[in-house]
């Protein structure tokens, strides 16, 4: 039985709106299913809302909501969302299948409805309003959960969508998981003999580990990286430890908040330590090496890419031109992109012919049918994040340094 | 041949009987299925091409990101859902996803459930409960 107290009780039986009501019958339906003894109170909300994850069937459920009065359906705790599947601006010049262009049209004005701040954004950690230590939250994209609990020491379960935006309505979600003590202790060990060198090399990192995670409850201990990663270097880590290994939660000791030690985060003597060598980083690149080395699409996304990203990139394309046979996607929020236009970096990156893509993720819209709208298969990046989702999409896709992917795209051909 | 019982944790749904569909795999909505076929398309996943809807699907753990918590209500307002989804461990979105989309899941079983049913059995799931009876299927 999970407990209520007196406001979770009135909402329960609809005493403040429907919307409100459907959201406590689903938080403790999930609560139930994981033995969730009360309620916790979160103080953000982070909602992943592309259509392609909605559907129509979830794009409905929030045109339903928004039919109710204000006070009813408006959310009860600052609500961001996660990227949309369409930057209208850019729909033209990918061939973005004109039949979704309606149904997002829809769902930004559903969210509108609700009162949702429509951000766009899976870095919302680095852009909006960061987590603090201890602050519970329910964030509802894994790269922005595993950052948040891991860098931050805040504390998300995964909260998909519909649970996201019943923790909007309601401001509460179940106490279970990563937000309790003994949920966020280590259970494996990993040991870095090497420093990895880039972006792409942290994204290889996180997904040996991430490959190796038997379950959501498992929490990695990493030891052995000697000074502090950059903010990118573990939003692309994490990232990939949370794709491989659908993991809310890692500890880096001497690095992050919960762990100034091995004693910190392991209740017995630390298991033994599993090394990750270069060599094995290496490995992950070569298995997504293709048998021959045409190119069709070069995509920067997942996670979205910082401004200290977007600079990086704008050098490297600096007085070269894309390959006519090839086309460069950046993805980046509307807040960084705006950034980018004031500080002539766009121009930069687009006067090669790459196209920024704004307030949107590759694989967050509706990859498969972009895909063959454009003819596109043979696909380069530098986020293991994005080659492990998108070969459930039919592309054939390749991880390299944001380096070898611009040479890349410039020869027109995997260098 | 008698009824055969596999105890997990109360779980999420409503009861239904269908077909077992089994492979020591783990299971994403989004990573793993074309859901405009039916079909499972990842690749290096073990059902590769095979048809899943209507199964009562029985995988190793929830794997992926946060989308299948959207897309269960999605597929089956589509007719291509998955009947059940019976795993060794869920995960909060698959949870999520199931009490969304109104799909039946047990998890936490006292067996490893992908070496206790064989695709093609007959079986009962009961969330409320938490048991799966294999229909015909006696003691292992």
């Amino acid at each position: 039985m999970v407990k209520l107290n007196d406001d979770e009780r009135a909402m329960l039986a609809g005493q403040l709106g429907e919307p409100r009501r459907l959201s406590m019958e689903h938080i403790l339906e999930v609560g139930r299913f994981f033995d969730a003894e009360d309620l916790v109170e979160v103080s953000q909300v982070h909602l992943m809302a592309d259509t392609e994850s909605t559907g129509e069937a979830g794009l409905q459920y929030l045109e339903m909501l928004g039919t109710y009065p204000e006070g009813e359906r408006r959310v009860r705790v600052p609500t961001v969302t996660d990227p949309l599947g369409c930057d209208f601006a850019k729909a033209d010049r990918i061939n973005y299948p004109e039949e979704f262009i309606a149904q997002e049209r829809r769902l930004s004005a559903a969210f509108q409805s609700l009162g949702i701040l429509i951000t766009q954004t899976c870095i919302n950690y680095q852009t909006i309003l960061p987590p603090v230590l201890g602050e519970h939250l329910a964030y509802g994209d894994t790269g922005s959960s595993i950052y948040a609990n891991s860098v931050m020491g805040a504390r998300t379960n995964f909260q998909g969508g519909p649970s996201a935006l019943a923790a909007a309505l309601t401001g509460r979600v179940p106490r279970y998981g990563f937000h309790l003590d003994e949920r966020r202790r280590g259970t494996n060990l990993w040991e870095l003999r090497c420093r990895p060198e880039s972006l792409s090399d942290w994204g290889a990192a996180g997904a040996i580990i991430g490959r190796a995670q038997g379950s959501y409850w498992e929490v990695p201990v990493i030891v052995g990286v000697d000074g502090a990663p950059t903010s990118d270097e573990l939003k692309q880590f994490g990232a990939a430890l949370a794709s491989f290994g659908s993991t809310p939660l890692f500890h880096m000791v001497g690095i992050t908040p919960e762990a100034p030690d091995l004693a910190s985060v392991f209740d017995d003597p630390p298991p033994d330590a599993t090394e990750i060598a270069r060599a094995d980083i290496d490995g992950i690149y070569s298995g997504y090496r293709p048998g021959d080395d045409k190119l069709d699409v070069v995509v920067f996304a997942a996670p979205q890419l910082s401004l200290i990203e977007m600079q990086t990139l704008g050098l490297l394309l600096r007085d070269r031109v894309v390959h006519p046979d090839v086309t460069v996607l950046a993805a980046t929020s509307p807040e960084i992109k705006a950034a980018c236009d004031r500080m002539g970096i766009t121009e930069m990156i687009e006067t090669s012919g790459a196209v920024v893509l704004e307030g949107v993720c590759f694989y967050q819209m509706h990859a498969r049918e972009i895909g063959k709208a454009n003819g596109w298969r043979r696909l380069m990046s530098n986020s293991a994040k994005i080659v492990n989702i998108l070969g459930g999409y039919g592309y054939e896709p390749v991880l390299g340094t944001m380096e070898h992917c611009i040479d890349s795209a410039v020869a027109g051909r995997i260098a | 041949m008698a009824d055969r019982v596999i105890r997990g944790h109360v779980g999420i749904g409503t009861k239904v009987e269908g077909e077992a569909l089994v492979a020591n795999d783990n299971f994403s909505a989004r990573y793993d299925l074309d859901r405009v076929k039916g079909v499972f398309s990842r690749p290096t996943h073990k059902l590769v091409g095979q048809n899943y809807v209507g199964k009562v699907l029985v995988l190793n753990v929830a794997k992926g990101g946060v989308a299948t918590a959207w897309m269960l209500r999605e597929m089956a307002a589509r007719g291509m859902c998955p009947l059940a989804l019976l795993l060794n461990f869920a995960n909060p979105i698959m949870a999520q996803g199931a009490a969304f989309g109104d799909v039946a899941l047990i998890d936490r079983f006292e067996v490893d459930i992908t070496s206790a049913i064989q695709t093609g059995e007959r079986v009962t799931v009961d969330p409320e409960t938490g048991t799966v009876t294999v229909r015909g299927g006696g003691p292992r």
